[in-house]
């Protein structure tokens, strides 16, 4: 799960990192009156979407009057940002943070991510803050900095004296180092985080350490034992269809193709995805519909993948402990019940398959069969440009 | 012989009274396993048909001589069930269950290797045996008794490429399902390394997914290490866009990384063959041992 910057700010802070002072605000008015309160002469208005790269898409103005903070916070608000990684269609801002202007003297990266390999939190550093950690990996591999911690003794102090002479912090800065990165550890492991970035860290004028953009990303499977960070999730930067299926338990994810799918097991579905794309297709999503999907499992993943209008569908089953003959009742009604108007490809394969096969075939709905999942994706294929019919 | 799990392997089931606990048992018990015990906290001095439910797992060993677990438990209360299964002195443990947060998995996977318990999981199908035991949720009659191994990240499509082998007539010795998670208690390298000291596994099926480096790795180890016995591969997620996990935790780019061609392309340098499609595992596999079908 994602966050935003303001939340994950508010939530760092309560691990005593420290961030700049800074106000949510909805309206142009309430940015103004934020913009008052924190005082001073210099205000950087922060669009609040989940996606990086907003100050490539314009969406962080840096604002020297209270009308400048009302005038710019009305040109974010209600309009759709576009930046690197949004798309072209941009995503609608809501919301802005407003936060005081920092005298800033150095720009750095601190990052915080599981390693898989080595089974350790990695803490990343470099001292080429501002920049996508991706690009200095590619290009500057030497300018990160990484030290991996033990997760059963967790950060020591070497880690960070180690950071601190490779970022060249010195002094009380270096100091405000051991403050700054326990804090962001402790934050890490005590909220099941999956990532942490913090990108730029700044160094002020005055050798001060604070986090100027803060990115946090949470395990789902963590979230049971967190209702305050679950209580931060913001469906309205979440794909519509996509919190549909999360509402059923389904592992959806939209993608740009036609083809639409419905599978059971995710490395069953990522694999007839590939499928179709290796037949000529483009599928239209991911869909794993899991192990115990009933009717109206089904029924309600057929209407998800329905209202993203593709040209034909493919259900894909390999039925283990779920039988084909249970799934056939759950697509039939399904196919029935949403009035399905595209052409339907069911491949079912594994237990009671028979059984299931002659549910399809006595159901009088046009529904086209396929033995093996070849055969399926060359017919759904097919089928997506008009040249298959059912019968 | 096989890997990790045999006919003589006494299971018990922890979280045996739960809805997926009492049908695998029984599908378990139904396949030739010795299903010898189950343990559901205050259901103690109960039965599932004919097999004894305990309180603890210290309990289930000491009535049972219980070698192995299969684990049921909801996801939040992994973390207990496996390290309590350890502490009873259980070597082989299998955990099915999804959603368990990574970090508790990083707790107990040192705790694991050092007293040498083989878990595998979670969020796995499980292991199995073909002709001997199985202890997970797979469907036992699409397996065929044979000389290939399986190991896989998957569920159903790792059911999809055994359905494959066995209608070809090629049977399996062990097929083991690692899980989907990032951190897991088996990787493909502890299976492989099993796999090469087993005579009667003369060839491998590996089928990996994007995230991680784990298939990377392996196909270098396999190269070093059992240049012997003939691997083929498939890898999920050639169409996945970066940034997003495809269902599985594990099953993610990030930053670039972990994409289904840069493993596909290792693969192959390192002299494993790759089926183009989930449809031609099988087929792959049965071309490079010389197998007519």
């Amino acid at each position: 799960m994602k966050i935003h910057e303001y939340q994950a700010k508010a939530l760092l802070a309560s691990f005593g990192v420290e961030v700049p002072r800074g106000e949510l605000a909805r309206t142009p008015e309430e940015a103004r009156a934020a913009a008052q309160r924190l005082g001073g002469g210099v205000w950087v208005v922060k669009a609040q979407v989940h996606a990086g790269g907003r100050g490539k898409g314009g969406g962080i103005r840096v604002c020297r009057s209270l009308d400048e903070v009302s005038d710019q916070a009305g040109r974010l608000i209600g309009r759709p940002l576009v930046t690197p990684q949004t798309g072209p269609k941009g995503r609608l801002v809501r919301k802005v943070y407003v936060e005081e202007g920092l005298a800033i003297a150095r720009e750095l990266y601190l990052g915080m991510i599981l390693d898989r390999e080595t089974r350790r939190i990695v803490v990343m550093a470099s001292t080429e803050g501002g920049m996508e950690i991706e690009e200095v990996a590619a290009r500057t591999p030497e300018k990160i900095l990484k030290e991996y911690v033990d997760f059963s003794v967790g950060i020591q102090p070497f880690h960070v004296r180690n950071l601190a002479v490779g970022l060249g912090l010195t002094g009380e800065t270096a100091k405000k180092a051991h403050r700054f990165i326990a804090g962001l550890y402790r934050a890490f492991v005590e909220k099941d985080a999956s990532l942490v970035e913090i990108n730029p860290l700044v160094v002020t004028a005055a050798g001060d350490l604070l986090a100027l953009d803060a990115k946090m990303n949470f395990d789902d499977n963590a979230l049971f034992r967190h209702k305050d960070v679950h209580a931060l999730r913001d469906t309205d930067e979440e794909e519509p269809l996509e919190v549909r299926a999360s509402q059923f338990d389904l592992s959806y994810i939209k993608l740009d193709g036609d083809i639409g799918n419905l599978v059971n097991g995710a490395g069953l579905a990522m694999a007839t995805m590939d499928i179709i794309k290796h037949f000529g297709g483009e599928p239209a999503n991911f869909l794993d519909v899991g192990g115990s999907a009933d009717r109206e499992k089904v029924k309600a993943a057929f209407e998800i993948i329905l209202a993203d209008r593709p040209k034909a569908i493919l259900v894909n089953i390999f039925g283990g402990i779920m039988k084909c003959d249970t799934i056939a009742d759950g697509v039939v009604a399904a196919a029935r019940e949403v009035s399905l108007d595209v052409p339907l490809v069911v491949r079912l394969q594994g237990t009671h398959v028979e059984a299931g096969r002659r549910i399809l075939a006595e159901s009088g709905l046009p529904i086209i069969t396929a033995e093996t999942m070849r055969e399926a994706a060359e017919k759904v294929v097919q089928a997506s440009r008009g040249k298959v019919r059912a019968g | 012989m096989a890997i990790f799990l045999d006919e003589n392997a006494r299971v018990i089931v922890q979280g045996i009274t739960g809805g997926a606990g009492s049908f695998h048992t029984r599908q378990m018990v139904q396949y030739g396993t010795r299903v010898v015990g189950g343990v559901t906290p205050g259901k103690g001095g109960t039965r599932l048909d004919d097999v004894p439910v305990f309180d603890t797992v210290r309990q289930a060993v000491k009535a049972t001589g219980a070698t192995a677990t299969a684990i049921f438990v909801p996801a939040p209360f992994c973390k207990d069930a496996i390290l309590e299964a350890v502490d009873a002195g259980i070597r082989l443990v299998v955990c099915i269950t999804e959603g368990v947060p990574v970090l508790d998995m990083l707790a107990v996977k040192p705790i694991v290797d050092r007293e040498g318990v083989r878990l595998i999981g979670p969020n796995c199908p499980g292991v199995i045996s073909p002709g001997k035991a199985k202890i997970g949720i797979m469907p036992g009659h699409i397996h065929l008794p044979g000389h290939v191994g399986v190991i896989s990240r998957s569920g159903t499509l790792t059911y999809e490429a055994v359905d494959q082998l066995t209608k070809l007539g090629i049977g399996q010795s062990t097929c083991i399902g690692i899980g989907g998670d990032p951190v897991q208690g088996t990787n493909f390298m502890d299976c492989l390394s099993a796999f090469a000291g087993d005579p009667d596994t003369r060839a491998v099926v590996l089928i990996g997914e994007i995230g991680g480096s784990a298939e990377e790795k392996a196909a270098a180890w396999v190269r070093d290490h059992m240049p012997d016995k003939p691997v083929v591969a498939f890898i999920a997620g050639q169409t996945a866009p970066p940034g997003r996990r495809m269902g599985h935790a594990g099953a993610i780019i990030s930053g670039g990384k972990g994409t289904a061609k840069e493993k596909i392309e290792c693969l192959k340098d390192h002299g494993i063959d790759v089926a183009p499609t989930p449809a031609d595992i099988g087929a792959t596999l049965a071309r490079r041992i010389g197998h007519l079908g």
